[in-house]
C-alpha cells in the first residue's frame, strides 16, 4: 500500500491504470485536462496508447475502436465536451462497447463557468443521448473515492458491456489530499469471452445474464457491430420481435443486477433528519452534520456513490426511518426529484440549491438544517 | 464466372443478408465487388481485416462481408478506425464512407486522419448526393444542381475531396469511377498496401437521386457520363483550367512516404523505455 498526495484527476488516472486501462483518447477541457496530461505521460510507460483527438466525439469513437480491439479504454471531459460526446455514448450503449467516461462537472449551460464546480449534469449523464438506454453513473466525493470508483467503473463497464460515467466536479478534481492506494483489495474484472466456437457464437444473444461475451476483433470471431437495432447476430433489423428483445435485454442486463449497485455511506442512519448528498457537496454535508449534532440536532448523512440506476430501494429504506430529508445540490434539483419520487409523500423533503459557481459550504447546510427544525 | 462464385462463397456472409438494400443499378455494388477482388488478391486472412463504415447507403457494405465489421455513426467511421489501428496495429483497417459522411459531418475527422497519417485504407463513395436520406445536396453536389434540399439550384460549389485530403497530408490519394474499373482495381490495391493514410475517391452513380438531378435516367447513361466527363491525371497536366472545367481528374493524385502515427508511437515507446 502506497500513500500519495493526489488531486481527484490524478487519482482517476491511478485508478484507471490499476484497473488495466491501456488506451486514452481525449480533447483538452477544464477542469478535466489533468487526466489527459497525466495519461499522455503515464500510458507509454506501461505499454499503453495515448492520442489527442480532434474533438470529444472523435475521442469516444477512438476509445470504442480500441475497446472493440480488446483494450480497456477511456476518455475524460467536462461540460461542452460531454455534450459533444452524447451521440457516441448512445452508440456505446447500443452496440455494448465497454468504456469509462470521466466527466468532471463544471458550471453550465454552454461554456458556462469553465473553472468552477457544478452538479448540473446528473440528468444529462443518464439521458443526454437519445433513446431509452442503459447507463451506469457513479459520483466521487474525494480523491480516494475517485481512485476507487474509477477501478469499479472499469469493472462494471466490462461486466455489463456498457458505458460507465464517473462524475466528479471541479472541487473533487482539483483538491489535493492523501490517497492510500489499496488496489490489492480490489478485484479487477475482465470482459467475459465466448465459450463456444465462432460458428455457434451469437454476438448479441442472451447467454442467461443478459450480457453477451465479447471477443476482440481479430481473434477468429468475425461479427457485425452496429448502432442500428440488430438481431442476435448483430445484423440490422426492424422486426418488432427482434427490436423488442434487444431493447429489453439492454435495459434489464443492468436493472436486474441493481442489488449489486448499492454503493453509499451512511452516518447516524436512523436520525430524525437525513441529508442525502453526493460529490463535493457530500464533504460539506459531513462536516455540517457533525456541527449540527454538536448543536443538538438529530441529523445523519447518506452519501450516494451510484446515481444511476438510482438506488431506489436503499434510499427508500433510509426514508422509512426519518421524518425530514435535505438534499443539497449544486443545481436546481436533479437528485432531489429522484428522492421525492422514491419518497411517495412519506417524509418532508427540503432542498438547498446553489448555482453561482461556488461550492456549498458546511455553514450553509447547518443553517438550512436549523431552519428545517421547528 | 467461376472466380466470381468463389469470391461470393468466400467473402459474402451467407446468413440472412440478401438481397442488399441498394437500388438496382446503384454504383455501390460495383465498388464492393472491386474491393472484394482486391482483398482476395492481397491474400489477407478474413480475421485480420476490420471494415469500418459510417452511415449512408455506401456504409452498408460491411454488413454483407465476412470480416470484423463495424457500422458506426454518420461521419465518424475514421475515429473508430483510428482506435482499432492503434490498439491492434497488425489488423488491416479499411473504412468505407459516403461523400456526406466523409466530408460534411465527418470532414474534421477526415482531415485529421490524413494529417496523422494513420495507416487506414479509406474509400469514399462519391455519388454527389445524400442517397440514404432521399437525395439532398451533399458537399460534392455541383453548383446550380436542383436536389430535394436545393429546389432552386445549389448555391454552393463542390468540394474536391481528393484535393482536400491530399492537402491534409495523406500518404496516398487516388480517384476513379466505377466505370473505370481497371484503374479502380489498381487504386484499391495501392491503398490496401500503402503504409499510411490512403484515400480512394470512388465516383459512383446514385441512379435513384443524382441520376435524376443530372437528367440521366438509366445506370448505363450514368456510367457513360462517367466515361465522358473524366480526364486522366497524366493528360490533365497539359490542359488549361478552361479545358478542365467540369471534368473529373482521375488516377493516382498523390503517392508519398511519410511516417505513420504508429511509427511515431513505436519511436516514443523506445524512448520512454530508456527513461
Ligand atoms: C448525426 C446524424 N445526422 C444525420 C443523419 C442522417 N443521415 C444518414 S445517412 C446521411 C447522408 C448520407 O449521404 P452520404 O454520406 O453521401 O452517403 P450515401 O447514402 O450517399 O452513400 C444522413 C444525412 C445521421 N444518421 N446522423
Ligand atoms: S439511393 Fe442512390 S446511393 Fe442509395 S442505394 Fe439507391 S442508387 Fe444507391
Ligand atoms: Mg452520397
Amino acid at each position: 500500500m502506497e500513500t500519495l498526495l493526489l488531486e481527484g484527476n490524478e487519482a482517476c488516472v491511478r485508478g484507471a491504470l490499476a484497473a488495466g486501462c491501456r488506451f486514452y483518447a481525449g480533447y483538452p477541457i477544464t477542469p478535466s485536462t489533468e487526466i489527459m496530461e497525466m495519461m499522455a505521460r503515464e500510458l507509454p510507460k506501461v505499454g499503453g496508447m495515448f492520442i489527442q483527438m480532434e474533438d470529444e466525439s472523435a475521442s469516444l469513437g477512438a476509445v470504442m475502436g480500441a475497446s472493440l480491439a480488446g483494450l480497456k479504454a477511456m476518455p475524460a471531459t467536462s461540460g461542452p465536451g460531454f455534450s459533444v460526446m452524447q451521440e457516441h455514448i448512445g452508440f456505446a450503449s447500443m452496440a455494448e462497447v465497454p468504456c469509462v467516461i470521466a466527466h468532471v462537472m463544471r458550471g453550465g449551460p454552454s461554456t458556462g463557468l469553465p473553472t468552477q464546480p457544478s452538479q448540473a449534469d446528473v440528468m444529462q449523464a443518464a439521458w443526454g443521448t437519445h433513446g431509452d438506454h442503459p447507463i451506469i453513473v457513479l459520483a466521487a466525493s474525494s480523491a480516494y473515492e475517485t481512485y476507487e470508483l474509477t477501478i469499479k467503473a472499469f469493472n462494471l463497464a466490462e461486466r455489463y458491456r456498457t458505458p460507465v460515467i464517473l462524475l466528479s466536479d471541479a472541487v473533487v478534481a482539483h483538491t489535493r489530499e492523501a490517497v492510500t492506494l489499496v488496489q490489492a483489495d480490489m478485484e479487477i474484472e475482465e470482459r467475459p469471452q465466448p465459450t463456444v466456437s465462432p460458428e455457434e457464437f451469437l454476438a448479441y444473444g442472451d447467454p442467461g445474464n443478459g450480457v453477451p461475451p465479447m471477443p476482440p476483433f481479430g481473434e477468429g470471431y468475425r461479427y457485425h457491430v452496429t448502432g442500428l437495432c440488430h438481431d442476435v447476430r448483430g445484423f440490422p433489423t426492424t422486426r418488432s420481435d427482434e427490436v423488442d428483445f434487444l431493447l429489453r435485454r439492454l435495459l434489464s442486463k443492468i436493472s436486474r443486477d441493481s442489488d449489486r449497485l448499492q454503493w453509499f455511506d451512511c452516518w447516524h442512519e436512523n436520525s430524525e433528519t437525513m441529508v442525502i448528498a453526493y460529490g463535493c457537496v457530500a464533504r460539506a454535508a459531513l462536516r455540517a452534520v457533525r456541527e449540527a449534532r454538536d448543536k443538538g440536532l438529530d441529523v445523519g448523512l447518506m452519501k450516494l456513490k451510484v446515481l444511476w440506476p438510482f438506488m431506489s430501494t436503499t434510499v427508500s429504506n433510509v426514508l422509512e426511518n426519518c421524518r425530514r430529508v435535505l438534499v443539497p445540490e449544486m443545481n436546481f434539483g436533479q437528485v432531489s426529484r429522484e428522492v421525492e419520487r422514491v419518497n411517495q409523500g412519506r417524509c418532508e423533503i427540503f432542498t438547498l440549491n446553489k448555482v453561482d459557481g461556488t461550492a456549498i459550504t458546511p455553514p450553509e447546510i447547518v443553517r438550512k438544517l436549523e431552519e428545517m427544525h421547528p | 464466372m467461376k472466380h466470381k462464385e468463389h469470391l461470393i462463397r468466400k467473402y459474402l456472409r451467407p446468413s440472412k443478408k440478401m438481397p442488399t438494400i441498394w437500388c438496382a443499378g446503384c454504383g455501390i455494388g460495383i465498388f464492393m465487388h472491386a474491393l472484394v477482388r482486391a482483398i482476395d488478391r492481397a491474400g489477407y486472412g478474413k480475421d485480420d481485416v476490420v471494415m469500418v463504415s459510417g452511415s449512408g447507403c455506401s456504409s452498408r457494405i460491411p454488413i454483407y462481408l465476412d470480416f470484423n465489421t463495424l457500422h458506426t455513426t454518420h461521419g465518424r467511421a475514421l475515429t473508430f478506425a483510428t482506435g482499432i489501428k492503434l490498439a491492434k496495429p497488425r489488423l488491416k483497417v479499411i473504412t468505407i464512407m459516403g461523400d456526406g459522411d466523409a466530408i460534411a459531418i465527418g470532414g474534421n475527422h477526415l482531415i485529421h486522419a490524413a494529417k496523422r497519417n494513420i495507416e487506414i485504407a479509406a474509400f469514399v463513395i462519391n455519388n454527389q448526393v445524400y442517397g440514404m436520406t432521399g437525395g439532398q445536396c451533399s458537399p460534392t453536389t455541383a453548383h446550380g444542381t436542383r436536389t430535394t434540399s436545393s429546389p432552386y439550384g445549389n448555391l454552393e460549389s463542390a468540394f474536391d475531396i481528393s484535393r482536400v485530403v491530399e492537402a491534409a497530408g495523406a500518404a496516398m490519394v487516388g480517384r476513379a469511377t466505377v466505370y473505370h474499373t481497371p484503374l479502380l482495381d489498381r487504386l484499391i490495391d495501392m491503398a490496401l498496401h500503402k503504409k499510411g493514410f490512403a484515400l480512394v475517391e470512388v465516383i459512383a452513380q446514385c441512379v435513384t437521386y443524382s441520376g435524376r438531378w443530372l437528367g440521366l435516367t438509366s445506370p448505363a447513361d450514368m456510367m457513360q457520363w462517367q466515361r465522358d466527363n473524366c480526364v486522366r491525371v497524366e493528360r490533365a497536366q497539359g490542359l488549361s483550367e478552361e479545358e478542365l472545367a467540369g471534368k473529373i481528374v482521375i488516377g493516382v493524385l498523390t503517392n508519398r512516404e511519410r511516417p505513420t502515427y504508429n511509427d511515431e508511437y513505436r519511436k516514443l515507446f523506445a524512448e520512454v523505455s530508456k527513461i
